[in-house]
């Protein structure tokens, strides 16, 4: 039961995405092809917008909306950095910057020098870097931070990729004058905060494309006179991968109306370390469900688990999130622990 | 591409968390005398005097409607009661199953003169009852029990053995699931009694798990005399009543926070220490428990509108089980040191869970059975 902007967001990705992301259409994006009529439409019905206020012409929606959103992108791998420009539009809405039209914003992160409203400096493996017009930054220097929106200069990415063959270009900035520039009072750390986020969304529908595939083969696939999802063997292995895929779903939902509610690091943190815990047992079940077929490039498996392996070094690993909440937790003292899961502040 | 599981968030309302604080003041001042121990056993510990004060402070059937004696309240605010009880160690176990599942039973079956007589003894926290499920040939295989209930004038004959019946022998009642006839369709023929246990022919006998304690028993029925009217519910509707407690058996907060107590006896344990590794696997299992719970208060979220989440209430207990029974062996790898009952806390929560943890995974349905029910709502049998 969602609400009514929820179910229209939702409705709008999955008929995009059931229309435009096709085998094809990943394996040229694959090849380095920009995927255009998908992007077009994701603009038309305006997504990249959700999370850009209404009095800045934006859809003025919650972060459970891109939740929803961010998950489609996992769920179908579409090969457009959607969840970067809803975030890149959130960023901007916090300093009232419209989001800038005709544009495609990365999210920079790297060494990155601000001086006379100029930046200098690497912003590594950006996530579709070179498809982008524009980057957005927070810049941090002595306690004060710095919202700017630069232009990406042609010439100035490198093209590296994700081994899901995603672009993650170096992004070579040389006294390049920014478009805008905002004091803000939150740090870079926002940055990965969100980031995380937005991975642990798209990761919990990757894996829900997983288990949807997983079950699709096994009713299809026969050996021994019947299709192998009538073996235990087989059932008790997908019912594992399938209760993985429901907890990551929950961390991802949880932890995106958990920015709503001002946005804590308990569920965010635990978002990406349960996320990345299921991958392991969820890459693992669908590959040996599907067999040697699973392996090969043809078959389509291997877009999303692909994706997988790589999304979830993205914005601090599981490991690295968990640390966090560790370390919180042991100084606030064993007492304090169940209070803190209670009220989800850490 | 849909997935067969429906777990929206649930919030907790305001009143909750309003009573969330007058369960921690009241646990505080209860439990300042219970052994570590007795508190890392949970729900497995009992206690009647403390089940007498839960009684009294109307905590038991807090979400029965008000005509049966309850509060009226919402299955979110009993939900906040059970998960603030487990994680502060209470001896819950005497009243836990007539609140969790019998006196909704009986509410929703009973009539009411079961009503009348049972549920206010319940409310008090001095009426207990065990479920009288499994038999010596019917585990996993409920349908296969033979326990036989036969009709003879106003009173059915009970002759039968159950088996591994949790804390009958501290129980008034049985709630058992007897075979009243023989039927075709193999779910067919069962059906519900309320068994007084003071009745002749009835001999509990303790069975001693692993650790020493006497939890479980062995419920021995000769020539038992079951007047007609504690027959609850409908004659042969047995199984389907049986199905439908499932869910509120499945997904409560029992099935995650058994091993509650030694997570946070690390939390105490690694802040003093510094060590990298052990915070990280503090953080990793937060993060399992802070999912588990939403999962949990999603399914209590659903079951309060009414809706029946019999397989996401699967889901929770298989993953919850999987949390739990981690965590002794968690606790090992990280701290090494042996359980000891005569040991530090931390040694003694150890000793308590490493043993009783293979029970997680089996009571309430065992694992495989579980996925067993996953594995049909994927759609694979």
């Amino acid at each position: 039961m969602l609400n009514e902007t929820s179910q229209l967001l939702s409705d709008s990705i999955e008929k995009i995405f059931s229309d435009h992301v096709t085998k094809d259409c990943i394996i040229s994006a694959e090849k380095g092809e920009w995927p255009q009529s998908l992007w077009n439409e994701v603009i038309e019905n305006g997504l990249n917008l959700v999370l850009v206020p209404e009095n800045l012409g934006g859809v003025g929606g919650s972060w459970f909306d891109a939740g929803i959103l961010f998950k489609a992108i996992g769920r179908y791998q579409a090969p457009i950095p959607l969840a970067e420009n809803i975030v890149a539009g959130y960023l901007l809405g916090l300093g009232e910057v419209p989001f800038p039209e005709n544009s495609i914003i990365t999210l920079l992160d790297g060494e990155l020098q601000l001086s006379n409203n100029k930046l200098s400096g690497v912003s590594h493996r950006t996530p579709f870097g070179n498809h982008s017009t524009h980057g957005v930054a927070i810049i941090s220097d002595n306690n004060k931070s710095k919202l700017v929106l630069v232009p990406i200069l042609d010439n100035s990415t490198s093209d590296d990729k994700n081994i899901a063959l995603e672009s993650r270009s170096n992004i070579e900035f040389k006294n390049v004058e920014v478009l805008h520039v905002i004091d803000v009072d939150f740090s870079s750390d926002l940055i990965l905060k969100i980031g995380a986020l937005m991975r642990s969304c798209q990761i919990a529908g990757g894996l829900e494309s997983l288990l949807d595939q997983s079950v699709r083969y096994a009713n299809e696939r026969i050996q021994f006179g019947r299709p192998i999802a009538k073996f235990q063997a087989i059932q008790q292995e997908l019912a594992v991968l399938a209760t993985h895929v429901a907890a990551s779903g929950v961390a991802a939902d949880y932890a995106s109306s958990s920015m709503d509610d001002g946005g804590d690091e308990l569920a965010i943190a635990s978002a990406k370390s349960r996320v990345d815990d299921a991958i392991s047992i969820c890459a693992s079940i669908a590959h040996q469900v599907h067999g040697a077929i699973g392996f090969t490039y043809e078959h389509g498996l291997h877009f999303s688990t692909r994706r997988l392996w790589s999304w979830r070094a993205e914005y601090g690993s599981g490991s690295y999130w968990a640390k966090i909440l560790g370390e919180k937790a042991v100084s606030n003292g064993a007492n304090n622990f169940w209070p803190s899961i209670t009220s989800g502040k850490i | 591409m849909n997935t067969p599981f429906n777990f929206r968030l649930t919030k907790f309302p305001n009143e909750a968390e309003i009573l969330r604080h007058e369960v921690r003041e009241f646990l505080s001042d209860a439990l300042k005398d219970v052994p570590k121990e007795t508190r890392a056993e949970t729900w497995y510990g009992a206690d009647e005097n403390f089940s007498r004060k839960v009684g009294q402070q109307g905590w038991i059937g807090l979400n029965w409607p008000k005509e049966h004696g309850g509060a009226g309240r919402s299955s979110m605010e009993r939900y906040v009661i059970l998960e603030e009880m487990l994680t502060a160690g209470a001896p819950v176990g005497a009243h836990w199953i007539s609140d969790r599942q019998s006196g909704p039973l009986i509410i929703r079956y009973g009539t009411e003169k079961h009503q009348k007589e049972l549920l206010p003894g319940i409310l008090k926290g001095e009426s207990y009852f065990c479920i009288g499920m499994s038999e010596p040939d019917s585990g996993s295989d409920l349908a296969a029990l033979r326990t036989k209930a036969e009709k003879k004038g106003d009173i059915y004959l009970v002759n039968g053995t159950k088996l591994w019946t949790s804390g009958a022998h501290r129980c008034q009642y049985m709630i058992a699931l007897f075979r009243t006839s023989q039927e075709e369709d193999r779910h067919g023929g069962f059906s519900q009694f309320i068994v007084d246990l003071s009745l002749p022919g009835v001999t509990i006998r303790p069975i001693i798990d692993l650790a020493g304690r006497h939890h479980f028993n062995e419920v021995i029925f000769e020539d038992v005399e079951v007047p007609q009217d504690m027959l609850i519910g409908t004659e042969g509707n047995g199984w389907n009543q049986v199905t439908a407690e499932l869910a509120l058996e499945r997904s409560g907060p029992e099935r995650y926070l058994s091993s509650y107590m030694l997570l946070q006896e690390l939390v105490n344990e690694f802040s003093n220490k510094n060590d990298d590794e052990g915070v990280t696997e503090i953080g990793r299992q937060m993060s399992h428990l802070t999912t588990l719970r939403q999962m949990s208060v999603s399914v209590a979220g659903m079951l309060d509108q009414g809706e029946n989440p019999a397989l996401e209430a699967s889901v929770v207990k298989d993953l919850g089980a999987v949390f739990e029974q981690e965590l002794p062996n968690i606790a090992h790898r990280l701290m090494g040191l042996e359980p000891d009952s005569k040991g530090t806390d931390f040694q003694r929560y150890l000793a308590i869970l490493t043993q009783i943890s293979p029970s997680f995974s089996l009571r309430g349905g065992t694992r495989e059975i579980l996925r067993g029910i996953i594995a049909r709502g994927l759609g694979l049998r």
